[in-house]
């Protein structure tokens, strides 16, 4: 890695970690998201940086009991590991959610759904999410602390401004913040760190026979791409040359021209 | 990285130009450009570079950026991160958003149209968020013929605008963003045109360097307690943090010695933590520091104010006047905060000063907060993460800006410093930006006491003040009900009043006594009990001018021998001899007595830049 782009990793640190510490310290009660993806782990690493080795929030997971084994083995592992404050949260069922929707979009909806039911029962009124802007253009759009309605919804045109690093905690009750640490990272980014830190991931993400998954998500709705990147090394160097988008095994981006619009519009991540 | 916003006047072609040049340089995705075919073929319309960043339905349906984006370029010499901001009027959140957030600028104008207004209006915002460096882009040369002569124009025009605005603008480029004319290559249609192309240009913006030279600064942002031991935590925003170092804590203006630097994972080396990074510590007292402290060197430290001269962007629906009563968040302290006064409000719209006091949605005004807490700051040219500032009303975001050095005048004071939890007089002066005080209202029976008490009481109160009105009505009910109106009780009653007007000043209201006080020996008394903080004042009008007034009819009784031992009439009133302020109510209305009074408390117990620390 050269120079520019290892200090280009401290400042991406630098300010995420002062986003964590930010909500740490103004929002309560809080909690974090985390997928299990490179993302959210990487962005738990940083809580413990934040915290000085213990993440000091609960840890959420928006269980569809649709994720790949390997990944439900690394959650297991690394809560353990890291000694995290672990809350599965269980989604309702795929009957509970709109049939009229699409597959991909459906598995979404009961993660929202999820996420409502938990942030109801917790009166959380801050969820940590490690969302980036480069992996899908709505997402591009994002605050760092970004509002969202009591339904849940985000009034993604009506977004208050947001200047500098002076992030407005004050909302008003049965509303929740969306603080998002990671919306400057991008993919390469996110795999260079985790190679500086030595920050372990579910191993789906390095090759076997001739395929990997770039992008992790249900199993009946998220595919692996053709790859030979086995190493780290070999992924990072894989991400610099390609110009396949990272999420085009995913679905429910997909289905219709609006399908992510609405989701995120409706509360989804 | 830098971190490049497009500025300028809707539909002169921000969005086309980024789409354009992220196609151009491979920066978009695989199936980008399919999708963007088909999204331009629903709606009916020729393909659309804009719809790679204007990815809401209602930006596409209405062909107009909405909400600020954010693209990395890979440029041939380097990375730049791209900030799409919307160019109408009324998503101005959205442009000062995306701008706030940027290193650099790259101002678009349309070559036939020329520099609009708006062009102008998003260059001020520039500046106000403190972007001090530009590229211009005169985009749609196709619409000028390619042609020279509207190029040069535009760009004279602009150079001298920024100039103005102590931008930089690093390079002027004509070209035609839809076609790519000028973005990545050199167009054959301007064979007249030798300077960079836009990425070139782009690429020379840089990003500040962090201030590592420059007089340490920690923003606090909390304190870990694990068991017994404290760690502060924070970001080093300026200069550097080390084991060993003697600091200074603001607002408390206490100094420790860095006792050590937490990491984690700890890798050992050295413990030094530079400008832009987090930072963990402890410090070798048991003081108390909490979120929204600032540590700087034991010298250089910023400034104490309780006073801020600003710069702003108003950005609420409603008219910003003195007296509204607003939040300030500078780094990680929150202050409540009075506005003093406007002086001056620039529309814009017309980009001209509005006339007087008041100020609109969008205004960039200059103005004076005064701070119920006393803050520590820095202006935003020495500092720019202390210097600058977001308004609160309630859960809303008001308004943002940067502290002006005009702020800084008021220095530090010894005298705040270290008062080991003890609250003192000056303590609470800081505080209330005021201190405490007995003004001291003696005169006749209807002289106007009263009624120039309540008002000047009314007036400071809606300053901000922390003020009192003691009279006959509220001491007189309960206090000194026993006491009649015999020539020992009378004095006894301002005896008590007078303990109780002293302690008021002491808990550093401003006490404003109106009695008629007949005796100098009582007053005098008076005046011991309060010390150097009592302020005599002669309500001056003759027995025949009161007389004539007798709103009461106390006087009539007072002839008539209904009541007895009347100042004036029954009785001396004895007049002061050197009073601080004499009102002369007989020759001036009342309204200018109580203007005098104001003037006069304010001048004399406010504290402010002009009068410096508290003596």
């Amino acid at each position: 890695m050269d120079d520019r782009a290892a200090a280009d990793l401290d400042e991406l640190e630098s300010r995420t970690i002062y986003i964590l510490r930010e909500a740490f310290f103004s929002v309560a009660p809080l909690c974090m998201l985390w997928s299990m993806g490179k993302d959210s782990t990487a962005l738990l690493w940083m809580a413990r940086k934040a915290f000085l080795g213990k993440v000091p929030f609960p840890v959420a997971l928006l269980d569809t009991g649709m994720e790949l084994p390997e990944v439900y083995r690394f959650r297991d592992e690394i809560g353990a590991a890291w000694d995290l404050d672990l809350r599965n949260e269980v989604c309702p069922p795929e009957s509970g959610v709109d049939q009229t929707l699409p597959p991909g979009a459906r598995a979404a909806a009961r993660k929202t759904a999820g996420l409502r039911a938990l942030i109801a029962r917790e009166q959380y009124r801050g969820i940590i999410v490690g969302i980036r802007r480069d992996e899908q253009a709505i997402r591009a759009k994002e605050r760092v602390f970004s509002r969202r309605a009591r339904d849940g919804g985000w009034d993604v045109k009506g977004q208050p401004p947001e200047l500098w690093d002076v992030f407005v905690s004050e909302i008003e009750d049965g509303m929740h913040l969306r603080i998002h640490p990671l919306l400057d990272w991008t993919e390469v980014d996110i795999w260079r760190y985790i190679k500086r830190e030595s920050i372990p991931v579910v191993p789906l993400y390095f090759a076997r026979d001739g395929r990997r998954y770039r992008s992790l998500g249900e199993k009946n709705i998220t595919f692996p791409i053709e790859s030979s990147a086995a190493t780290l090394d070999e992924i990072i160097a894989e991400l610099e040359t390609t110009r396949a988008p990272e999420r085009a095994g995913r679905s429910m981006d997909h289905e219709t021209e609006s399908a992510f619009e609405l989701l995120r519009l409706g509360g989804y991540m | 990285m830098t971190r490049i916003v497009a500025a300028g006047h809707v539909d002169h072609g921000k969005s086309t130009i980024i789409a354009r040049l992220l196609h151009d340089t491979g920066s978009l995705p695989d199936g980008k450009v399919d999708e963007l075919q088909r999204a331009s073929a629903s709606r009916g319309v020729p393909f659309e570079w804009s719809f790679a960043l204007d990815a809401l339905q209602s930006e596409r349906d209405q062909a107009v950026t909405v909400e600020t984006t954010q693209m990395l370029l890979h440029l041939p010499q380097r990375d730049v991160l791209l900030i799409d901001a919307p160019g109408h009027r009324e998503f101005l959140r959205n442009m000062v958003t995306g701008a706030s957030s940027a290193d650099a600028a790259m101002i678009v104008v349309d070559a036939a149209q020329g520099v609009a207004e708006q062009t102008l209006r998003h260059a001020l915002f520039l500046q106000l968020l403190g972007i001090t460096q530009a590229i211009v882009v005169v985009n749609k040369m196709d619409l000028a013929g390619y042609a020279r002569e509207p190029f040069e124009a535009i760009r004279h025009e602009m150079a001298e605008r920024l100039r103005s605005l102590n931008v930089r603008a690093g390079a002027f480029v004509p070209a035609v963003g839809r076609d790519g004319d000028n973005l990545l290559t050199r167009s054959s249609k301007m064979s007249w045109y030798d300077g960079k192309t836009v990425a070139e240009a782009l690429a020379e913006l840089r990003a500040p360097v962090p201030q590592k030279s420059a007089e340490l600064r920690v923003m606090v942002q909390g304190v870990l307690r694990r068991g017994q031991s404290r760690t502060i935590v924070g970001r080093v925003t300026s200069g550097v943090l080390k084991e060993g170092l003697d600091v200074s804590l603001w607002p408390s203006g206490r100094t420790a010695k860095i006792a050590r630097i937490e990491r984690w994972p700890d890798r050992g080396g050295d413990a030094t933590v530079r400008a832009g990074a987090p930072v963990a510590f402890a410090i070798d007292e048991p003081y108390y520091v909490e979120r929204g402290d600032i540590v700087s060197g034991t010298s250089g430290g910023p400034a104490l104010v309780s006073r801020l001269r600003v710069r702003l962007l108003w950005l609420a629906g409603y008219a910003l006047r003195p007296g509204q009563h607003l939040r300030l968040k500078v780094g990680t302290r929150t202050a409540h905060v009075e506005l003093l006064s406007i002086e001056r409000a620039i529309d814009v719209q017309t980009l001209r000063e509005r006339p007087e006091g008041e100020a609109a949605h969008g205004d960039v005004i200059d103005a004076t907060f005064r701070s119920r807490e006393v803050i520590a700051v820095d202006d935003f040219a020495t500092s720019p993460a202390l210097g600058r500032f977001i308004l609160l009303d309630g859960t809303d975001i008001v308004g943002g800006g940067t502290i002006q050095p005009e702020t800084i005048v008021e220095r530090t004071p010894a005298n705040v410093v270290a008062v080991d939890h003890l609250l003192d007089r000056d303590s609470r002066a800081w505080r209330n930006g005021h201190r405490g005080a007995v003004v001291w209202l003696t005169g006749l029976p209807a002289s106007g006491k009263s009624t120039i008490a309540m008002s000047v009481e009314r007036r400071l109160f809606e300053k901000g003040y922390q003020v009192y009105v003691l009279d006959g009505d509220n001491m007189r009910s309960g206090l000194c009900s026993d006491l009649t109106f015999s020539h020992s009780d009378r004095s006894e009653n301002i005896r008590r009043v007078a303990e109780v007007a002293a302690l008021f000043a002491d808990a550093g209201f401003i006490v404003i006594a109106a009695f008629i006080s007949p005796y100098r020996k009582d007053r005098d008394d008076a005046r011991r009990a309060a010390g150097e903080r009592f302020y005599e004042v002669h309500v001056a009008a003759d027995v025949a001018t009161c007389e004539r007034r007798d709103p009461k009819g106390h006087y009539r009784k007072a002839r008539a021998g209904e009541i007895l031992n009347f100042s004036g009439v029954s009785d001396v009133y004895e007049e002061p001899e050197a009073p601080e302020l004499t009102l002369d109510t007989a020759a001036q209305p009342l309204e200018e007595s109580v203007a005098t009074l104001l003037r006069f408390v304010e001048d004399t117990l406010a504290i402010s830049a002009r009068h410096g620390a508290p003596a």
